[in-house]
């Protein structure tokens, strides 16, 4: 497979149009997962796996590789989308997702798949592996990144938080963290269920700087991971704001479809409108 | 029969006594001269579990992650994946249950070259009650896919078994204690790792016990030999994997066990046990141990007595599975 193009903003806006309709095939074809946050973090994703993270998909393993963590491992099918069109396993296995032997399992797990650095899927575990990773390559006096995925609903984990006071705490700048602040979970809103914010305030206060952006918006994407690499003495975090299921009319905003698998004619419309959106704006 | 260059000389004689959390500190700063890869995380309890030993000697590999313990597994399966081998201690309770979710997913499910070492473990705890006392890791830690159980019975025991799983790759959980136990072993005694330790043999029944209960298991088997029953002691460090070959043996030339732990027997040693040999070789089998019960604050040996783990109870254990043959 040819890879794609990432030249410019029209490059990532294929590349992101492209992981979504295969998060919805995904999804669709398994008749399980979770398709809100696949299509909400896509254009971050786009921009992360082909412009941001230093890798090289046929060298899972290589030392000087950024690393990345999605600790929010729901997200799983994105993340797959992602690795595949980036050259990690080829695309037509994306369809074995969440099958039987598949090693692309419901939420990722490192003993079956190349490239997944950490297994993730219970809430707010990853970003203290991210922390130690970050820790153990200052001690080896390593220079490459460490880059940790989260939710917003998953940061009413108190472990979050021991990871965050600890990060802040060792300054560690060779740490970018990036939240999908969309307000959904899966029973509602998050300022309703138990309220985060105010946020960008409470990761202040644990000394992190702290960078907001549009999550649909590729310059204020692109923005946001430079500033947070450049950035000394602190952790960054970059709160994207998102749409859940961005942007397919019935799913945006709308918590039911945090883990709900679209039927077959949902799936159609689905595609209609990620198609539409994609050749003609909004 | 005693195999007596096992044992420590003066066991019977002129007891000695030590922690064994001692060796925690004692096993990571001999291993860290040579292994550069070692490093050593605690929760706010250095001097606890003696990992201040580590610190003053080694403080740019020592990371006291303070009171979240949760974060420290974490933070250990990330710097294992970067190549460190960290060795990671505090209290019982702490390192399995406050954090069993980490240790299953971050540990066990992605295999990650963690060592975890609890120090203060079982009703020898004391004073500090039933909070601190823990009596269900190994029931824990044992029914975890990919985890490795050791429960040393003393100082230099804990030390070879430290020593011994810094080059077996993948998450080990080693149980230490707290309080000043006897020196059953002696400095020559091996440690394999998954092979049970023959103390005594005997023809009659198997003690088969592991931790602080080794000693007491050796009590009484001199206490059965005067009423001329023949027993053998198994020193079980390795509570998973279980060791196969030493039991079938014992099964089948003693015909009976008595196991003793200072643990539930519902998930522990005992359980382990009593699995194995009921689907390997029934024998009948008594079990030393708490009886799904909690402690209660007290000194260490009042507890023993207090819980029926001592000597002359596994005597009693012994003969009445003796009537059962």
């Amino acid at each position: 497979m040819e890879k794609p193009s990432t030249q410019t903003y029209e490059d990532l806006k294929e590349i992101a149009y492209t992981l979504r309709v295969e998060c919805v095939r995904m999804i669709h074809h398994a008749k399980s997962g979770h398709v809100g946050g696949s299509l909400g973090l896509a254009d971050v994703f786009a921009a992360l796996f082909f412009k941001i993270l230093r890798h090289d998909p046929s060298n899972p393993t290589w030392e000087e590789r950024d690393r990345f963590i999605l600790s929010n491992g729901h997200v799983a099918p994105l993340l797959y989308a992602s690795m595949a069109y980036s050259g990690y396993f080829p695309v037509d296995e994306l369809m074995t997702l969440r099958h039987l032997e598949s090693r692309l399992q419901g939420h990722p797990s490192r003993k079956n798949l190349p490239g997944i650095e950490i297994s993730t899927g219970s809430l707010g575990q990853g970003l203290g592996v991210a922390v130690g990773m970050a820790l153990a390559l200052r001690q080896k006096k390593q220079s490459h990144r460490i880059y940790c995925s989260i939710g917003d609903g998953e940061s009413q984990e108190g472990s979050i938080w021991e990871a965050a006071l600890s990060a802040g705490f060792h300054q560690l700048d060779n740490l970018t963290v990036f939240m999908d602040r969309n307000f959904i979970q899966i029973d509602g809103n998050t300022e309703e269920i138990v309220a985060l914010e105010p946020l960008v305030e409470k990761w202040e206060a644990f000394r992190w700087h702290v960078i907001e952006a549009n999550g649909h918006n590729f310059e204020s994407i692109m923005n946001a991971f430079e500033a947070a690499q450049t950035f000394k003495g602190k952790p960054s975090i970059i709160l994207f704001k998102t749409k859940l299921g961005y942007p397919v009319s019935f799913m945006e905003g709308n918590a039911k479809w945090h883990g709900t698998p679209p039927n077959d004619e949902e799936a159609q419309k689905a595609l209609e409108e990620i198609e539409h959106t994609y050749r003609e704006g909004r | 029969m005693i195999v007596t260059h096992y044992l420590d000389p003066d066991l019977f004689t002129a007891v000695k006594k030590k922690p064994t959390r001692d060796a925690f500190g004692l096993a990571t700063l001999a291993m860290a001269e040579k292994d550069e890869r070692i490093v050593v995380l605690t929760a706010d309890v250095a001097g606890s579990v003696r990992a201040n030993w580590f610190a003053d000697k080694f403080p740019d590999r020592f990371y006291d992650m303070g009171i979240s313990e949760q974060n420290m597994i974490a933070v250990a399966a990330g710097m294992s994946l970067e190549g460190l081998l960290p060795y990671v201690s505090t209290f019982g309770v702490f390192i399995t249950g406050r954090c069993y979710d980490q240790v299953r997913v971050l540990l066990a499910y992605s295999e990650t070259n963690v060592k975890l070492v609890a120090t203060h473990t079982g009703v020898t705890v004391g004073e500090d009650g039933v909070t601190h006392q823990m009596l269900e890791d190994v029931a824990m830690m044992q029914t975890l896919p990919k985890m490795r159980v050791i429960v040393p019975c003393d100082t230099r025991e804990a030390i070879k078994a430290l020593t011994a799983i810094k080059d077996l790759p993948g998450p080990f959980y080693v149980r230490l204690g707290r309080q000043s136990a006897p020196l059953v072993t002696s400095e020559d005694a091996p440690f394999e790792f998954g092979k049970a330790l023959m103390l005594q043999d005997g023809e009659d029944v198997t003690l088969i016990a592991n931790g602080v209960l080794v000693y007491e298991a050796l009590l009484a088997a001199r206490i059965l030999a005067e009423e001329n029953i023949s027993a053998r002691v198994l020193n079980m460090h390795t509570v998973k994997p279980l060791d196969n070959e030493s039991l079938m043996a014992a099964a089948l030339e003693t015909g009976a066990f008595v196991t003793a732990e200072e643990h539930q027997c519902l998930g522990g040693l005992g359980s382990a046990v009593a699995s194995w040999s009921s689907q390997q070789n029934p024998v009948p089998l008594e079990m030393i141990g708490m009886k799904d019960e909690f402690g209660q604050s007290g000194k260490s040996d009042e507890l023993l007595d207090y819980y029926h783990l001592r000597a002359p109870d596994i005597v009693e254990a012994a003969h009445r599975v003796l009537k059962r043959k």
